[in-house]
Order: structure tokens, then sequence, then C-alpha cells
């Protein structure tokens, strides 16, 4: 029974002995530091919160967040697209008559994308897309904290054509396509004779 | 005529002081929870948050009243307005300084302790009005946890009454300080009449007061409905016991009374144990400390400190301390408290008949 009681005291005391320490410890606040920091882990006292709106807590460059397309390394093949398990990323590709240009691997590129959206408020940020890309085009970044007014803001448009451009590619396609088709009938009808 | 406009106007500022009180209590708890817990607490509104507890009082003015198509309506609005009252009531006979007391009232101890218990039958009103079996069990569980809690509280009371002599609150201070009528002893030895200060307290004229002052803290904190007795509105379990109903101005008085009730029975444990206003300072030979501090200005200034200190205690405790177990708290006030309280009765007797 004494046992008992003491230890009653003995743990309301350390309890009561903690909260107090921590509550004039908190007359400090420890510094916001990225973790890559050296001292990140050497803080022991004073409060943790960062106030964010006001305080960032640094990130590495190549974050996890949102993604991010350069446009003149891509190739447009639509792999990125086909890999999306949530099918956040639409693709519209034009053929180019000709090799348009060169990305910064020496990859020829032969497609225009007349459409490239990701869709971020289904993106589930898996990092799928970012792995298979052939050019590495693709990435993910550091920034985490865009809010919009409505979800159609949520649809990033990477294409750089406008609707204009993109339809006078359509027409150069077709009148190439049909050309190599008359080209194609006119021979046949030779060898038929 | 000037008779009555008296009584209204120290009743308003008594409304006043609870109000502010309570918003004053609101951002410190929120504030020391905050800092034990390495947190900052509010920050955004004011400086430092400072202007939180009146943003939150502004939006609770501005909801809506809603009651339960199924609640009993009279019962459902009457039940914060007798809260409060009861608890609001109380401050009516508590003395803020040498001859500033709203009523001295001679039976005035046994008038607040009466007063307090309807706040029981306020919060069986709102759980039983709430027509919510979560509220219903906050009440019951309420109800079944103050009454038995009044007992070692009371008893705890008596123990001081006895070695003070009187109800009067008022009387119960001036005995505790250098404007007492009686010689007072340190220990039931040193007189300690003329140097007056923290040796005269009640706590220090009779020891074992220091024990009857713990088990009446214990027990007022079970009947504030406080950490770690709040099982009436433990949130784990029952959401938030028989205030789960309640919203906008309601739930505000409901607030409001809580608060109070801790402001409340934190006074009448220092107007009884502590001293009351009486200043902690003896007078030290030419110094005379205790008589420079012992005016109607300082004994307000040390009343409310030495309140507010037991409030913080009150809160410290909150937010270090778990929840009791029902089976617990009942086994502790009935098996613990109640007979270490009248144990200290008898001792009070005994102390009354030989050492004074």
């Amino acid at each position: 029974m004494n046992g008992k009681l003491f230890n009653v005291f003995n743990t309301i005391a350390k309890g009561l002995n903690l909260t107090l320490r921590h509550f004039f410890a908190a007359a400090e606040s420890r510094d916001v530091k990225p973790i890559m920091d050296n001292d990140y882990f050497a803080q022991k006292g004073g409060t943790t919160t960062i106030q964010y709106p006001h305080q960032k807590l640094p990130l590495p460059e190549v974050g996890r967040y949102q993604l991010d397309v350069e446009m003149d390394d891509c190739i447009v093949c639509d792999l990125c697209a086909k890999i999306c398990p949530v099918d956040c990323i639409e693709i519209e590709s034009i053929k180019a008559t000709e090799a348009i240009g060169k990305t910064s691997d020496g990859t020829t590129k032969r497609l225009y994308a007349a459409k490239f959206d990701i869709d971020m408020a289904k993106c589930m940020y898996c990092g799928l897309c970012t792995v298979v890309c052939p050019t590495e085009c693709i990435i993910m970044t550091d920034t985490y904290d865009r809010s919009t007014l409505t979800l159609n803001e949520m649809v990033y448009k990477f294409s750089d054509m406008t609707a204009a451009e993109a339809e006078a590619k359509r027409m150069e396609l077709e009148k190439l396509n049909a050309e190599r088709l008359a080209a194609k009938q006119a021979a046949s009808q030779s060898d038929r004779k | 005529m000037n008779f009555y406009l008296t009584y209204v106007l120290v009743a308003t500022a008594l409304f006043a002081f609870t109000a502010l009180f309570t918003l004053f209590a609101l951002y410190s708890e929120r504030k020391i929870s905050a800092f034990m817990q390495d947190r900052l607490g509010p920050m955004e509104v004011g400086k430092y948050g400072s202007l939180q507890a009146f943003a939150d009082i502004l939006k609770m003015l501005q909801k809506e009243f809603i009651i339960p198509s199924a609640a009993d309506k009279a019962l459902f609005t009457l039940a914060p307005v007798v809260i409060f009252v009861s608890v609001y009531l109380g401050f009516a006979a508590l003395p803020w300084a040498p001859g500033l007391s709203p009523s001295s009232l001679n039976l005035g101890l046994f008038y607040i302790f009466a007063i307090l218990s309807m706040e029981t039958i306020g919060i069986l009103m709102a759980g039983w009005g709430s027509n919510n079996k979560y509220a219903l069990l906050g009440s019951m569980r309420s109800v079944a946890q103050m009454v038995s809690y009044e007992i070692p509280a009371g008893i705890a009371l008596i123990s001081a009454v006895m070695i003070s002599q009187t109800f009067n609150m008022q009387e119960v201070s001036i005995k505790q300080g250098i404007l007492s009528s009686e010689t007072i002893f340190f220990l039931g030895v040193w007189d300690v009449r003329g140097i007056g200060g923290i040796v005269a307290w009640n706590i220090f004229q009779a020891p074992h007061l220091i024990v009857a002052y713990l088990i009446y803290f214990i027990a007022s904190l079970a009947e504030c409905n406080r950490a770690p007795f709040d099982i009436p509105e433990a949130e784990s379990e029952l959401v938030a016991g028989f205030h789960v109903e309640y919203s906008g101005l309601r739930f505000a008085f409901v607030f409001l009374a809580e608060y109070s009730m801790m402001f409340l029975v934190g006074m009448i444990g220092v107007i009884l144990f502590l001293g009351g206003w009486n200043t902690p300072l003896p007078n030290i030979g030419a110094a005379k400390l205790a008589t420079w501090t012992t005016t109607v200005g300082w004994g307000i200034f040390w009343v409310l400190i030495k309140t507010m200190l037991v409030v913080a205690v009150q809160i410290w405790i909150r937010w270090t301390l778990p929840r009791l177990r029902v089976d617990q708290l009942m086994s502790f006030c009935w098996k613990v408290l109640t007979p270490l309280a009248f144990l200290c009765m008898l001792m009070s007797g005994i102390w009354r008949l030989t050492m004074m």
C-alpha cells in the first residue's frame, strides 16, 4: 500500500516536472533548418512549430512534388501517359513532315505535341512518368504549395503550340499524306499497265 | 434607489470580470498547453495571437441556435443559464480586499457551497434535455462525480472553518493577517499577529490544513470537471459530454461557467487556506512590508495573483495527467479523500482545543 502510494506521488511529480521543463524551454524556438543541415538533429529544446506561410522548410531542388515538363526535350513518345496509373497525362501528337530538331541529349524529334496536359488534381505523385521518360524531360520539382480557385486551373498545360499552329501542322501532314497516297496510286496504276 | 443602483453596478462588474477572466484563461490555457507540448499555440490573430479569444467569442456570437428536434426545449434552453448563474452567484460572497466584498454574508461559505451544487442540476438538465445518449451519459457521470467530491471538499473546508470559527469569508480573511483582532499563532506557538504575511495564513497557523488544502484542491478539480477528472466530457469516449448538442451563445455560456468555476473554486481555496487578500510579505522590524501592502488596491492584487496561480496549476495538471477511470475516480474519492478529510477535521478539533 505504502509502495503504491509512493509510486502515485512519484509518477505525478515526474509528469508535472516534465511538462514544467517543456513549458520553460518554450522561451526558445528551434531554427528552421533543412534536413541536409549537419545540426538538424542537434537542436533538442524549444518549440518546433514552423509557422508555415511565413517560414518554410528548405527543400532539396529535386523534390518529389509537382511535375514539370521541359518541352524542348520532349519527343512526344507518349510513354508517360501510358504508364500513368491514374491517367492524369493527356497527350495529342502530330507527326511532323520532317525531323524538327534535336533534344539536348541528341535524340531526333519527329512529333509535335499539340496537347500536353497534366491534371495535378488527379496526380498521385508516384513518379513513374519520370522513370520511363527516355529523354528525362518530365521531372518532379520542389513546388508543393500551389492552390487554385477552380479545379480547371489544376490542369497544367505544357504544350507550346497555339491552336492555329497545330492546325497548320495537321494540314501539312494531311497534304503530305495525300501527296504520298496520290504518288502510290499513280505508281500502282503504272504497274498495272 | 441608490441602493439598487449599487447592486446592479456590482453585479455588472462581477459579470464583466468573469467574462474577461474567461477570455484571458482561454488564451492562457491554449498558450500554456502549447508550450508544454513544444508548440506555439495561437499566433495569427493579434500580436502573439492575443486576440484569439475575442475572435473565438465573435465567432460564437454569430452562430445559429440549434435545438435538436427531439430535445426537451424548455430544459435545453434553460440549462446553460442555470449552469452559469449558479456559478456566477457564488461570486457574491467572495471578499476582494479589506472592506470590499459584494456581500458580507454570515453564512458565506455555506451559501457558496449550496449555490454551487445547483450547477449539478443544470448539467443534468443539459444532458437530459439534449436527448442524446452521449450527453446523458456525460451528465450522469458528472452528477455522480460532483456529488461525491463535494463531500471531501466540504469536509476539508470545514476543517479550515473550525480554525477560523466563522463562515463569513471576509472574517476568515481578516483572521489571517495583521488586521486580525485576535492573536494568531504560527504553527500554534509563535504569536505573529503584528507580523502578518505568509506566516499568518491558515495553512501555517495549523499545518494539517496543508493536507486539507490538497484534498480540497483535488476535489475542486473534480467539481469543475477538469482533467484528470474530466470523465463527464471525456472527448475520446463521449465526444464532449453534456454539452455535445450546444452551439453558439449557449455553448459560450457553458464555457463561461466552466472557467468562472475554475476561478471560483480557486478563490475559495485561496481565501480559506492561503490568506485571501492578505499579503505574503511579513513585517520585518522597521520594514513594515505587511502594513504597506494591506490596502484595498493591494488586496485585489494579492487575491487575483494567488487565484491566477492556482488556476495556472489547474491548467498545468490538466495538460500533464491522464484521465482517471470511473471506478478509480469513485474509489479515490470515497476510500482516500473522504477518510483523509475526516482526519483533517478531527485534527482541527484537537488543534482548536489544545493549541489555540
